[in-house]
């Protein structure tokens, strides 16, 4: 399945990427399996990040929450508008 | 349209003044207006970049809304939030409530502040003389929003 990520703040300049459409292989299906997946393609930074927080289809999510075909996966650092 | 982002400034005035138009019902306002500090964590701040997540932001505060709407019997509310590079003494964001009487008002005002804090994507960037620099998220904030109760949401 392919899934489109993407990172904001803190998170995108470390990795020097606002986002990217990743082909997923089976087994990955949480946000928590994708992330695991993205730091073995070289995502390092979404392993070290403090308190990193994601969204499934512009909805706050968890690591539990699943994955599927065309979701659009947003990894970012806590927010601070306001 | 209650929720807006944008890169414009606004007339608190005139922003009030069409929430309530012709609504001879409204019988209190309560607004919060947040404003660029020009001193924070201890560096003076010249100016400050918004980023969000365009999409997400706007369904975050609309969910908001209709969240406060929900627990308190407030007529209308209004959210305009500011984005892209921003200065000293600029506003940042208005929150405007209108209800019949003022305790609903003000506390559906906090409260969609609050939740606007932990919950809409938007991140800070500041300049200092040390140099730019996020803004770290503060715990404060987290206690702020769950004293509301728990959220149906999560």
């Amino acid at each position: 399945m392919t899934v489109q990520v993407l990172y904001f703040a803190s998170l995108r300049e470390a990795l020097g990427l606002a986002g990217e459409a990743v082909q997923l292989p089976a087994g990955v299906a949480t946000v928590g399996g994708l992330r695991d997946w993205l730091v073995g393609q070289g995502r390092d930074k979404l392993s070290t990040a403090r308190n990193l927080r994601c969204a499934v289809n512009q909805d706050m999510a968890g690591l539990e929450t699943p994955v599927r075909d065309g979701d659009e996966v947003a990894f970012f650092p806590p927010v601070t508008g306001g | 349209m209650p929720v807006r982002v944008q890169e414009a400034d606004f007339d608190l005035g005139r922003e009030i003044a069409a929430l309530r138009a012709g609504d001879a019902r409204v019988g209190a306002v309560a607004s919060f207006l947040g404003l660029v500090r020009d001193m924070n964590e201890g560096s003076g701040i010249s100016e400050m970049t918004l980023e969000h997540y365009p999409g997400m932001t706007e369904k975050a505060l609309e969910k908001i809304v209709a969240e406060a709407k929900g627990r308190w019997d407030i007529y209308d509310a209004l959210v305009i939030h500011r984005v892209g590079r921003l200065l000293p003494c600029d506003q940042i964001v208005l929150v405007a409530v209108t209800g019949a009487h003022r305790g609903e008002a003000f506390a559906a005002c906090e409260f969609i502040m609050d939740y606007l804090k932990t919950r809409a994507p938007f991140w800070k960037r500041e300049a200092t003389p040390e140099g730019a620099r996020w803004v770290d998220a503060r715990e404060s904030d987290d206690s702020a929003a769950a004293r509301w109760g728990k959220d149906p949401a999560e």
